[in-house]
């Protein structure tokens, strides 16, 4: 069913407002409804609240597609995962009506429901000029796909500018995670890589670092183009964002690191076989006496075990003979950490 | 949060950990790598040896040793002790002197530098005219006479290095007082060689380059001889009682000049060329010594005849109607001889010929017929074949010792039983603690077992693993026993042999068993080997069997080295250890782990392509499984990085050569011509840090997959006696663990003693662990119910330890290059983990179980993991807990064999290669310290006769 109607571009009004007029139309005044448009780029975005519809307005060039769907029987699929690659889709979609006629499912998600492969971190705690970058690794279909090097920069000390080592991106592998994310570029210095400074390490350390952490990679970077940076007016914090633009406060990165190493235990589990009986889940270790600190849910939410198992496992069936069978530990109640002279172990 | 807390939070464990660790690098074994200079002192019967990295070593009685190092890291060219005192002096390649002095410090003696010097010339001068070719230290011990390229001899005084200009010996002053037949400017150049009289100590011997010979009398300042040779001069010695001297040349002739006041320009007695009448190459030393029964040792390096025998490295020693040359398979550096050193003696009586190789330390008895070999109780060429592996075994029990040894003392009939000759100072050290044996692998197939109990690396007995395989050179062919009538009388001498018959007879894994005395032994071709002790020789047939590591898996093909070929029939094997079972894997390739249960009396090994168990009592294959990725082909086509190795061993010659180029000229080729050179080098060294510059390294930032290769290659094989299936019943176990991050456990059944024979060992697989970090597993390890390690096989049996907690619950310890993780038994579930790589960026290289014990109290030890990482650092993380104790850097990391080659112990010390031929030791523990502890005392003057002024003169001449 389509309707067409127009609204005023300088004065949208509420989304209230807005949604009020949409059942009014369409003539559902009782039924729920998730309201979408398909912004320039033809991904479809959910307009739920005063901010996106307003944006959804202002781009309405000069035309606006809204899809409305009744929320029973929403499709979430198709927002979130992958749009870049299920855009061809949606454009489809959106560029044919007729087909989109025939497949109503077409629905906004709710956050949860997203598969993250790469996000921007601890923007409130870091200066401006650093970008925190957390690419997240499922499977083995897509290569991470970037390189380091050594080279030098010029930093602000005490004793006036020094050129200092450190270790930058060289180069993107086409079609890698890292350059779909469009969060990393060549020539970005790599400051730090899952909470711990790179400052005195060596490119092969370093490398070492990042791919012994490449199921959850957490890198630090000062990008070489400082000019998409996040502005942040009127920080009510108060933070050195300034001053930490040349050399990094050392408070801070390990407070940020405890922060990290928790969210990193969320990494991996090890696969077990066993040739003995029944197939039975191996019950988790049982935690230990020492005081459980529970750390963002979320973080385990992500923690999608079978996209990223499930391959190997099935070489590891492959080639063992007779009836193997298969167990996955379960995630581990929650990353607890217990401190100990300074080094870090995790229960 | 409160793990980034500094260490120190907790002070009793810190007290604790200072009473437990501590890092020191205590000796180095070994031969010394590159030597360039040797010395002497007749006095202190101390030997001095100096590399080309600047490192001077002395050795005396077996534990006596000291170490210093030169800070320009120079070669040291010329090594001079300064008579009758405990000090040398050493020139450099760079043309300084130092002054080096033994020091009683703390009740032991130590070597240091006390100064400094480079002789500077006036303004303007070329740099010639102060490079120093001769040093003689005077027996005043007040003065060093410095020969130089100018011609000019300098005088300093010691220990302050002034300059004496007045006394300087300038050759026009040198012409002026000998007459004007045949001698200009140009006789005078290049001070070759400069001898005090040995009677008088005012009067020296000149010799200079040009064969004019001049003995100058130092208080009247003029010539009171002068003689001219025909040849070029190299080297100058004076007879003991001073009325004759000898010079050796450049054409391989030596000449006996006579001294008597009566005649001033002599002709020489006699002018031999002792290998001629074709061309020979030059005598560069020569020594004449007396005897009592009259008849001289003439000994003398050098001296071949150029065409046929130009290449060897000889010393000849005449003696009457003997001669021998003794071929040495390396470049003489220098030698010495030990005589009497009593200066009222009236022969010199040699007693053995000391020779430093390139590669080894050969010295030679003189005094017994055949002139044999003495046993060097250090200085051993560890790397007389390539060091392949090393394994080191604690706390032999003495019959074993007492064993081997007596095995070992069979092998070396041929020495001579001579004392060891070089016998100054006093071992003060305590007596080793216990009895440790490091047992090297070699590239010839060859395993040395070295008394590494103190500080002496001695060579108890050497296995030869060659006799159970055919390969082209019959062993028993002796290359050495050359005819009677062979001319020159050359005899091969010293053991350094780099040259391999057959690279796949190399060893690769060693595994002893200290109780049992049975001994595993694994090489390049897939030749696994279990032997057994026996006192006497015997003649057996070796079990064959061979394991097919690839079983089912199709369509590969194997395109490395063939597999070796075995001897039929019975073999004979000298006392020792004896091969008694041979597995060879199929295909042959390296194995890379093993490991042997000598109370089940089982062997297990792996290769890149999978892993078995063989049962060597019944002698029959248990098992084998395949350890083969599908995709991994590269696994399959040959002996690891076979390539990458040759390209290396290629580079690393070229540079051989070109560093001995560079050194070679500097050392006489004008100084031109060497900054020239230099600034040749400076230039390539900048091209090559500019193309650096250009393309950058770069590294790639990528998961790891399954699909890497060699991730089947079987990294560690482990047995232990574990709750495998269920936690009431406890039974044997293998596991073993891949590059690729895979750990296999299978559960064994052993048939009880009384039925071992007749019923099969079983083995069935009961788990297998996928660390999803798929980082190589290095090291597998069971904690009992005390979470303590499980002891070895026959441990408990000979009441050496306590018998593991069979009650409380087991831990598994895995550790990756990158984690170390705890899971429990029998459901392996994670417990605890350390990621080391994600936080520090270093790898595992190295990890055992070491016991610390404290050095306050006797009774308190703890068992802790020595861990070695990519970088060289060392750390020490707790058990069972995984805490990082402490950290040391130890090897530089680019020093990549100096890694791969450390092995720890089973007390907390350790050993890795500094060059092919030397191990440095280490500790970890406060406790286990073997380090040179020793006293170099002045000896007592025995009577006025042995100080050198007049009197002394007197004195001689009057007993005589």
């Amino acid at each position: 069913e389509f309707r067409r109607f127009s609204l005023e571009r300088s004065k949208p009004g509420k989304f209230e407002e807005f949604y009020g007029l949409l059942q009014h139309v369409h003539k559902i005044p009782n039924v729920d409804v998730l309201v979408g448009y398909t912004d320039i780029h033809g991904d479809l975005l959910p307009i739920n609240n005063d901010d996106n519809y307003h944006k959804a307005v202002s781009t309405a060039n000069p035309l606006l597609r809204i899809f409305i769907q009744r929320k029973e029987d929403a499709d979430y699929s198709a927002f979130g995962t992958d749009t870049m690659t299920r855009k061809k889709n949606v454009l489809s979609n959106v560029l044919r009506p007729d087909n989109h006629k025939k497949k109503p499912h077409i629905v906004i998600s709710m956050p949860q429901d997203f598969r993250p492969v790469s996000s921007i971190i601890d923007v409130d705690i870091l200066p401006e000029t650093h970008r925190r970058v957390r690419l997240y690794k499922y499977g083995t279909d897509k290569p991470l796909g970037f390189y380091i090097r050594d080279g030098s920069s010029v930093r602000v000390t005490p004793h006036g500018l020094e050129k200092v080592p450190g270790i930058f991106i060289s180069r993107l592998v086409p079609g890698g995670l890292a350059q779909s994310t469009g969060l990393l570029a060549v020539n970005d210095e790599v400051l730090e890589v899952n909470g711990i400074e790179v400052s005195g390490k060596s490119l092969d350390q370093v490398t070492d670092m990042m791919i012994a952490n490449s199921r959850n990679l957490i890198i630090t970077v000062r990008p070489a183009n400082q000019r998409n940076n996040v502005v942040r007016n009127s920080r009510t914090s108060g933070s050195s964002g300034q001053s930490t633009e040349s050399s990094l406060p050392s408070s801070t990165p390990n407070l940020l690191g405890s922060v990290l190493q928790a969210e990193e235990e969320s990494d991996e589990e090890d696969i077990i076989i066993e040739d003995s009986g029944e197939p039975q889940h191996i019950p988790k270790a049982a935690p230990a006496s020492e005081s459980i600190e529970s750390l963002s849910q979320i973080e385990l939410l992500h923690e999608s075990t079978q996209n990223g198992f499930l391959p190997s496992s099935e070489a590891n069936l492959n080639h063992s003979a007779g009836s193997v069978n298969m167990e996955y530990e379960e995630p581990e109640p929650g990353p607890k950490s217990l401190e100990e002279d300074g080094t870090i172990i995790t229960l | 949060m409160r793990r980034f807390l500094r260490p120190g939070h907790d002070p009793v464990r810190e007290r604790l950990k200072r009473d437990l660790f501590q890092f020191n690098k205590t000796v180095e074994h070994g031969f010394p790598h590159q030597p360039s200079a040797l010395g002497y002192s007749p006095f202190l019967r101390l030997m001095a040896i100096g590399t080309r990295s600047g490192a001077i070593k002395l050795y005396g009685a077996p534990g006596v040793e000291f170490m210093g190092l030169h800070e320009e890291n120079n070669t040291v060219m010329q090594i001079h002790f300064i008579p009758d005192q405990c000090q040398l002096v050493t020139l450099l390649d760079d043309n300084s002197l130092h002054l080096w002095s033994l020091k009683q410090h703390g009740g032991a003696s130590e070597l240091r530098e006390e100064h400094r010097f480079t002789l500077k010339g006036p303004p303007g001068s070329p740099p010639s005219a102060t490079q120093v070719t001769a040093v003689l230290p005077h027996s005043s011990r007040e003065v060093l006479y410095l020969g130089t390229e100018s011609g000019n001899i300098f005088v300093v005084e010691l220990p302050s290095f002034r300059v004496l200009e007045d006394r300087t010996i300038t050759p026009e002053a040198v012409l002026q007082r000998i007459p004007e037949d045949n001698c200009n400017r140009r006789s005078c150049e290049l001070v070759e060689a400069l001898r005090e009289h040995p009677k008088n100590p005012d009067q020296i011997l000149i010799g200079y380059s040009r064969a004019l010979i001049v003995l100058w009398d130092l208080q009247n300042n003029k010539a009171v001889h002068h003689f001219l040779g025909s040849q070029q001069l190299e080297n100058l010695y004076w007879q003991r009682d001073g009325s004759k001297f000898i010079s050796c040349h450049s054409d391989g002739s030596y000449t006996q000049w006579p001294v008597s006041s009566d005649n001033r320009q002599s002709e020489p007695l006699e002018n031999t060329v002792p290998y001629g009448p074709f061309p020979c190459k030059a005598i560069s030393k020569i020594y004449w010594q007396t005897t009592k029964n009259g008849l001289p040792y003439i000994i003398f390096q050098g001296g071949m005849p150029r065409a046929s025998y130009g290449d060897r490295h000889s010393i000849s020693v005449i003696h009457g109607s003997q001669q021998t040359a003794f071929d040495f398979t390396s470049r003489v550096i220098d030698f010495f001889i030990i005589f009497s050193s009593d200066p009222a003696a009236e022969f010199d009586d040699p007693s053995a010929l000391v020779v430093l190789a390139e590669e080894e330390l050969v010295v030679i008895d003189l005094k017994s017929a055949g002139w044999p070999a003495v046993h060097p109780p250090y200085l051993a060429s560890l790397h007389c074949s390539a060091i392949t592996c090393s394994h080191h075994v604690s706390n032999i029990p003495l019959k074993l010792w007492e064993r081997i040894i007596s095995a070992g003392s069979k092998q070396n009939i041929h020495y001579s039983s001579m004392p060891w000759p070089i016998d100054g100072g006093t071992n003060i050290a305590p007596d080793p603690p216990q009895r440790d044996l490091l047992l090297t692998g070699h590239e010839d197939g060859t395993v040395r077992f070295w008394d590494a109990s103190g500080v002496c690396l001695h060579l108890l007995y050497k296995l030869s693993t060659v006799r159970v395989f055919l390969t082209d050179a019959d062993p028993n062919d002796n290359m050495n026993t050359l005819g009677e009538d062979e001319w020159p009388p050359l005899r091969k001498v010293g053991t350094f042999d780099p040259y391999s018959d057959d690279p796949r007879l190399g060893i690769q894994k060693i595994y002893l068993c200290k109780y049992s005395g049975y001994l595993a032994v694994a090489g390049t071709a897939g030749q696994v080997l279990v032997m057994e002790l026996n006192d006497e020789d015997a003649e057996h047939v070796v079990e064959h069997a061979e394991a097919d590591l690839l079983q089912d898996q199709e369509g590969y093909r194997w395109k490395g080295h063939e597999k070796l070929k075995t001897r039929d029939g019975p073999v004979r094997f000298e006392a020792g250890f004896q091969p008694f079972v041979l597995v060879q894997c199929q295909p042959p390739a390296v194995v890379t782990s093993l490991a042997l249960h000598s109370e089940w009396k089982l062997v297990a090994f792996g290769t890149s392509h999978g892993f078995g168990l063989f049962d060597h009592q019944q002698k029959r294959l248990v098992f084998v499984k395949c350890t083969l990725h599908p995709s991994d082909q590269l696994a399959l086509e040959g002996p690891l990085s076979r390539v990458k190795s040759l390209k290396k061993s290629l580079r690393q010659s070229f540079r051989r050569i070109r560093r001995s180029r560079v050194s070679s000229r500097k050392r006489r080729g004008g100084a031109g011509n060497a900054s020239e050179v230099q600034e040749a080098n400076a230039k390539f060294d900048q091209d090559v840090l500019q193309e650096m510059e250009l393309a950058p390294v770069q590294r790639k930032i990528e998961a790891r997959s399954a699909e890497d290769s060699f991730t089947g290659f079987v990294r560690t094989l482990y047995f232990a006696d574990t709750f495998l299936r269920d936690s009431s019943r406890h039974c044997p176990s293998l596991w073993a663990g891949t590059n690729g991050g895979t750990v296999y456990a299978f559960c064994l059944r052993v048939p009880p003693a009384e039925r071992r024979m007749d019923e099969p060992v079983r083995a069935e697989q009961a788990k297998e662990i996928q660390l999803m970090h798929r980082a190589p597993v290095v090291g597998i390890l069971v904690l009992d119910g005390r979470s303590t390690p499980l002891p070895e096989p026959l441990e408990v049996a000979h009441d050496l330890s306590k018998s593991p907690d069979m009650q409380g619950s087991h831990q598994l310890l895995v550790v990756s290059e990158e984690q170390f993780k705890v899971f429990t038994l029998p459901k392996v579930s994670s417990k605890l983990k350390l990621k080391l790589t994600a936080l520090e960026g270093c790898r595992v290289r190295k990890v055992t179980v070491a016991n610390f014990g404290s050095c306050k109290t006797d009774d308190y030890s703890e068992n802790d993991l020595a861990v070695l990482t990519n970088l060289g650092d060392i750390q020490i993380i707790s058990l069972p807990f995984l805490k990082l104790q402490i950290r040391y850097p130890c090897i530089r990391k680019e020093d990549v064999s100096g890694i791969a080659s450390c092995v720890f112990t089973k007390y907390g010390q350790g050993f890795y290669l500094i060059s092919p031929s030397e191990f440095e030791r280490f500790s970890l523990s406060t406790k286990w310290l073997v380090e040179p502890r020793c006293i170099v005392d002045i000896p007592e003057l025995t009577s006025n006769n042995h100080v050198h002024n007049e009197s002394g003169k007197e004195n001689a001449s009057r007993k005589s």
